[in-house]
């Protein structure tokens, strides 16, 4: 299969391969697919008030998965967590110009975004104790 | 040295220049149907192919009337499988072959279930043999056929033909082998080895695309097979159809010269092999060697590089031709069959690369290709989540995937 160009330079120049400390409270961790599937993407956003500002990723996958989650680091920096949960895996599949074949690991990436953020916002919850119960109980 | 480089001859070889040199003629001068046998194009025609016919059974030590031309490997495969079966129906029900066959012999065997014929698939060692002592006692009163591989197309396991045919002599089976990797590569002697039918092909062994044979025993015991094409009883009947001279001429061309050159060309197939095996299996930690560590087509070398996938490392090395088992290069989208019928964990097939080595290769393109996997591998690997969480310590198998 030919890649598109965008595909290669992902893939020979990733962006933000790397990783955080996965237990910080302001970092929020997606680890999605599995080694049998030949496919596992983890994504990893920090951030600050409520602003994305720096994502790294490590994704053991085909070519297309990983200018997928490529793409998902830089596009998710500097996006609010409400802005981020918008993007889409058609929004992936068009900017790469991904075949039918890989759309799956465009769906992945957003599979990995949406982990992410849910990690990072149940941390959150976690952390702040509950504004009601903390009412009702002074 | 001249990029790209192609170590995908498992899968096809170029045509050696001497094959197509003999082949030319007979596009053009020397057109005619081997079948007319009214003037001098006819005669001239099937003397090309009559010529061909000796070199190719000279090979496999057989005679030239037990030769029959087809399109190629998979036909010879379906019309073995399929004319045996309804041929002997009424003898019995069932053949045997093994998981790790072409998919030629699979689907053909699959589909003849869907007739009523009882298939077994016989499984193999880790290595990817199959036991004869497995196919002794998989045999019924009803058993008609077994076929198995000669050498296998992925990994590259050489099967104990000889002692299979053995067992199918013993207890009066006919024995049909799809020796498609074998044949040109390693002696192939029909008779020590008692097969009965043999599938091969020209494109394996420098010869053109598109022309195949079938080799069906004539004595001891007298093979007789249904056609699947029927027509102008070509071929003694089993397969008709108007012969392709100029390809048959090319095969035969093709084997004589695997019959000339084998023997040095095997030593320098496992020289250049074995040297593309140490490079990189030396130089990293986690990968394996698929197949059998010895009993291998002395051109091939299968390898899993762990915590990397296949597809996007053949991605890494886009000017070396190669293939992968993982799924992402498949149509199917599972990893490779053979691999996991070894055993070979879905992670590792995943991780799989086949080099097949070829007449053409030299030295230095090996010492290239050893650089640049070598390269991609650790390129891969830093970003290769399981790499991290494996040096981590973390044991993958006890994680808790979501799967999808
Ligand atoms: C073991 C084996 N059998 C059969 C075939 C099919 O051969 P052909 O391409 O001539 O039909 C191949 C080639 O891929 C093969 O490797
Ligand atoms: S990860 Fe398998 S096709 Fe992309």
């Amino acid at each position: 299969m030919a890649y598109s160009e965008k595909v290669i330079d992902h893939y020979n120049n990733p962006r933000n391969v790397g990783s955080f400390q996965k237990d910080a409270d302001d970092v929020g961790t997606g680890i999605v697919g599995a080694p049998e599937c030949g496919d596992v993407m983890k994504l990893q956003i920090k951030v600050e008030n409520d602003t994305i500002v720096d994502a790294k990723f490590k994704t053991f996958g085909c070519g297309s998965a990983i200018a997928s989650s490529s793409l998902a680091t830089e596009w998710l920096k500097g996006k609010s967590l409400e802005q981020a949960q918008k993007i889409k895996n058609t929004d992936i599949v068009q900017e790469l110009n991904l075949p039918p074949v890989k759309i799956h690991c465009s769906v992945l990436a957003e599979d990995a975004i949406k982990a992410a953020l849910g990690d990072y916002q149940k941390k959150a919850i976690e952390k702040k104790p509950n504004p009601a119960e903390a009412v009702a109980s002074s | 040295m001249k990029l790209p480089i192609y170590l995908d001859n498992h899968s096809t070889t170029p045509c050696d220049p001497r094959v197509l040199e003999m082949m030319l003629p007979y596009f053009t001068e020397k057109f005619g149907n081997a079948a007319s046998r009214n003037h001098s194009f006819g005669w001239e025609a099937e003397e090309g192919v009559e010529v061909a016919r000796k070199q190719i059974a000279h090979l496999i030590h057989a005679d030239a009337k037990e030769i029959i031309f087809t399109s190629g490997a998979t036909e010879s495969d379906n019309l073995a499988l399929q004319g045996v079966v309804e041929m002997y129906r009424e003898k019995g029900d069932h053949i045997i072959t093994s998981s790790t066959e072409h998919r030629a012999v699979i689907d053909t065997a699959k589909y003849l279930e869907k007739k009523g014929i009882k298939v077994t698939f016989l499984p193999v060692d880790k290595a990817g043999m199959v036991s004869p002592d497995d196919v002794r006692n998989a045999i019924t009163d009803k058993t008609i056929l077994i076929s198995i591989m000669m050498a296998n197309n992925e990994i590259g396991t050489i099967n104990p033909v000889a002692a299979i045919g053995k067992v199918a002599k013993e207890k009066g089976i006919l024995f049909h082998c799809d020796a498609t990797q074998g044949v040109g590569k390693i002696p192939v002697n029909v008779q020590e080895m008692g097969i009965d039918l043999m599938s091969f092909t020209a494109h394996k062994i420098y010869g053109p695309k598109g022309v195949g044979a079938l080799y069906v025993r004539r004595k001891a015991p007298r093979v007789r097979l249904e056609a699947m094409m029927y027509g102008g009883g070509h071929e003694r009947g089993m397969r008709s159809g108007t012969l392709a001279v100029p390809l048959i001429v090319g095969f035969g061309k093709a084997c004589e010269l695997c019959e000339q050159e084998m023997a040095a060309e095997s030593v320098r197939m496992m020289k250049m092999r074995d040297r593309l095996q140490e490079g990189i299996m030396g130089k990293m930690d986690e990968v394996y060697l698929n197949g059998h560590p010895t009993e291998r087509l002395p051109n091939n070398l299968n390898i899993s590089f762990a915590y990397v996938e296949g597809e996007a490392l053949l991605m890494g090395v886009k000017e070396i031709a190669l293939s992968s088992g993982s799924a992402c290069t498949s149509a199917t989208l599972e990893p490779s069959y053979v691999l996991r019928a070894l055993g070979v964990g879905s992670d590792l097939a995943h991780s799989s690369i086949r080099f097949g080595l070829g007449r053409f290769n030299t030295d230095e393109e090996v010492e290239y290709t050893i650089d640049r996997m070598i390269k991609a591998v650790t390129h891969l690997r830093e970003m290769s989540p399981l790499y991290e969480m494996a040096k981590e310590g973390v044991d993958l198998k006890s994680v808790q995937w979501a799967a999808h």
